[in-house]
């Protein structure tokens, strides 16, 4: 028999349930309900009347290449952010693993980055990249390559890139090692007395054990990227040059608060809320079922 | 030939713990060595030293003809089941025999035949589909013993690949282990702790202690002439009696004749008494005993009884079922050729 806790009165579990559904409310549902409900309203530009429209804010929306532009730096953007930052990640854990005498001391510095504020983060890149005195830059330069993320929309790309990878490998590089101690010596112990190099040991049997924590950081990754390198965005590129690094984020800030057009920038956020709901189902329906072995 | 040879194989831990020292031991072609000791005598170390699981420290292991101490397990031709089976948890059944064969680029047809070859002695064929988490304990017994025979290795490695067994299915699974073992001839070291199995399995018993060798040969040999005290404890359930003999000698036992001097431990199994009246004798040995408690297990009865009424506790073994009662006093008698002698301090066997 299972020992449960109960309590006497109907309202006390209510009374402690409800600072976490206060903060819940005011915090989340609020917020998203005004910005559906905003989202159906035009404002014009002195914001002296609204007007309730349905959803042409919306079709406005689609009809602007822009916001496919954007659509479209955002999946660049996250895929590549996520890709490197995984990668590199498993590559330091399984690193750290082999070695994990001395992985205190490297991980404690590999778990800093995580405890920088994307602001913070970004202003540190900006300095490094910085064209005309950045430390990097000017490496770079003796190279003989011309580096100018404030002109070039590539180079603002990967640098936004490398800023947000960097802040997100150590959040990886946790769940990996976590996920690779948890994998049993005597399985790899076993391949490896069946004949499996160590690298054929790694794609057959780590890898493949290690796809529930992958796939489980591959849409904390998405997301962190969708969301939250808002901050790396505005304090290195503020989404330029020509809203080369404006993901979709970045564009509801930009329009919304810079442009004016709240009715559009509530949109979009509706549009980015479904996507992070979606992909948070999809996370659920999957971790539970079909990445087990 | 695949024999395997260990040549003074010693084993310091990164910490310092000297958890093997000096093993040499010799086992021909096709032979089945067990090596069998307490808990953290090094016997799982010594086995995975042959894996190259673990680095060599001193000394050198050769198979065949090959010294292996800088070999990668790959190359050394062998084949291991572990005590967790360590069945890889995201391959089918087939998969995981196949998977050692794959590696080393047999062919296709070659692998299928081997598989199935194997499924059908170990009587998995109809669980090849099936992952290791939908098996049961014996059966993924059955499938980390099939995925060592697939390979047809020089040698097999076993470290207690029983112990999380049942008792009817471990001694099941020891005779087929013994079976297979026979029928392909392949050279094979297997560790446990239970001396049942080491007995039943061994045609070489190594027994160790502290990390090093106390004594090897046939289980036979051990069992009917142990070279210590501690051999002697181990071998045989219940275990062979040890009783300190004091200088004076001991109240309500008399010994025809002691050999050599100075302080001695008499050993005598409990199958080697026999019960008679008080009073009747002499023989090679008659111990005057209060039986204090009985276990009987129906083909045979263990007495416990004090030497003297109150000196130290012998066990004697009789056949079938036993009429005595606890309280019981009793003559406990033995032959000659039966009694065996160790120092007292060394627990060395006196020659005799
Ligand atoms: N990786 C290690 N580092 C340091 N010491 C170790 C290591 N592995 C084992 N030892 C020590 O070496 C000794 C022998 O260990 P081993 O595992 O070989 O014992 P064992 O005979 O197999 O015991 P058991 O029957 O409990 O499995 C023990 O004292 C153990 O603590
Ligand atoms: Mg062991």
């Amino acid at each position: 028999m299972e020992k449960r806790v109960t309590f006497d009165g109907k309202l006390l579990p209510y009374a402690l349930l409800l600072p976490q559904l206060l903060v819940t409310i005011i915090f989340f549902y609020w917020p998203a309900i005004q910005a559906v409900y905003q989202s159906f309203l035009i404002q014009d530009a002195f914001g002296l009347s609204t007007q309730f429209v349905w959803f042409e804010n919306y079709t406005l929306l689609f009809s602007k290449p822009e916001y496919f532009h954007s659509l479209l730096t955002t999946l660049v953007f996250s895929s590549v952010v996520a890709f490197l930052s995984l990668s590199i990640s498993l590559l330091l854990a399984v690193q750290a693993d082999k070695h994990i005498k001395f992985a205190s001391g490297y991980k404690t510095l590999l778990i800093w980055p995580y405890a920088v504020a994307p602001a913070v983060a970004g202003v540190l890149w900006l300095f490094m990249f910085q064209p005309s005195l950045g430390l990097v830059s000017q490496a770079i330069r003796t190279l003989g390559f011309e580096w100018n993320p404030l002109l070039d929309g590539n180079h603002a790309m990967a640098l936004v890139v490398m800023a947000a990878t960097w802040k997100q490998i150590s959040y990886n590089f946790l769940f990996f090692l976590a996920g690779l101690q948890s994998i049993p010596k005597s399985v790899i112990e076993a391949s490896a007395i069946d004949g499996a190099s160590p690298l054929r040991r790694f794609w057959t049997i780590t890898f493949p054990l290690l796809s529930p924590t992958t796939f489980y950081l591959l849409v904390v990754n998405i997301v962190y990227v969708f969301f939250d390198t808002f901050g790396i965005i505005d304090a290195t590129t503020g989404g330029g040059p020509a809203k080369a690094t404006e993901t979709l984020v970045y564009k509801v800030f930009h329009d919304g608060r810079l442009g004016g057009d709240l009715g559009g920038s509530a949109a979009q956020s509706v549009i980015l809320m479904v996507m992070v709901i979606g992909l948070t189902a999809i996370q659920f329906r999957f971790v539970e079922k079909k990445v087990q072995y | 030939m695949n024999n395997v040879q260990l040549r003074q194989v010693g084993k310091v831990y990164a910490g310092g713990v000297e958890a093997v020292r000096a093993i040499s031991i010799d086992i021909p072609d096709g032979k089945f060595c067990v090596l069998v000791g307490p808990s953290g005598c090094g016997k799982s170390t010594l086995l995975r030293m042959v894996a190259g699981l673990e680095t060599i420290s001193s000394g050198e292991i050769v198979i065949g003809d090959r010294r292996v101490n800088d070999l990668d397990p790959s190359e050394r031709d062998i084949a291991m089941v572990f005590q967790n089976y360590a069945l890889y948890p995201h391959m089918s059944v087939y998969d995981n025999m196949a998977y050692g064969l794959r590696n080393r680029r047999t062919p296709k047809a070659e692998i299928e035949e081997r598989v199935q070859e194997a499924a059908r002695i170990l009587e998995i064929g109809h669980l090849l589909d099936r992952k290791p988490r939908a098996l049961s304990g014996g059966q993924r017994q059955r499938v980390a013993m099939g995925r060592a025979i697939v390979r047809k290795p020089r040698v097999f490695l076993f470290d207690e690949p029983l112990s999380n067994l049942d008792a009817k299915l471990r001694i099941q699974m020891r005779v087929e282990i013994k079976k297979l073992q026979r029928a392909l001839g392949i050279t094979s070291i297997y560790v446990t702790h239970d001396q049942l199995e080491a007995m039943t399995l061994a045609d070489i018993l190594v027994v160790m202690n502290k990390g090093k060798v106390e004594q090897m040969g046939p289980p036979l040999t051990l069992y009917e002439r142990p070279a210590t005290t501690f051999v002697a404890g181990f071998i045989g359930a219940p275990p062979m009696n040890l009783v300190p003999l004091p200088e004076g000698g001991l109240p309500g036992l008399k010994l025809a004749k002691v050999p050599g001097s100075g302080r001695l431990t008499l050993g005598i199994r409990p199958e080697h008494f026999e019960l008679t009246a008080p009073g009747t004798g002499p023989h090679a040995l008659d111990i005057d005993v209060t039986v204090s408690a009985i276990e009987a297990v129906g083909s045979e009865t263990f007495l416990y009884c004090a030497v003297g009424g109150n000196g130290p506790e012998i066990i004697v073994r009789v056949a079938g079922k036993s009429e005595i009662e606890a309280g019981a006093t009793l003559r406990a008698v033995a032959e000659a050729k039966n009694l065996h002698f160790f120092d007292d301090e060394t627990g060395v066997r006196i020659a005799d």
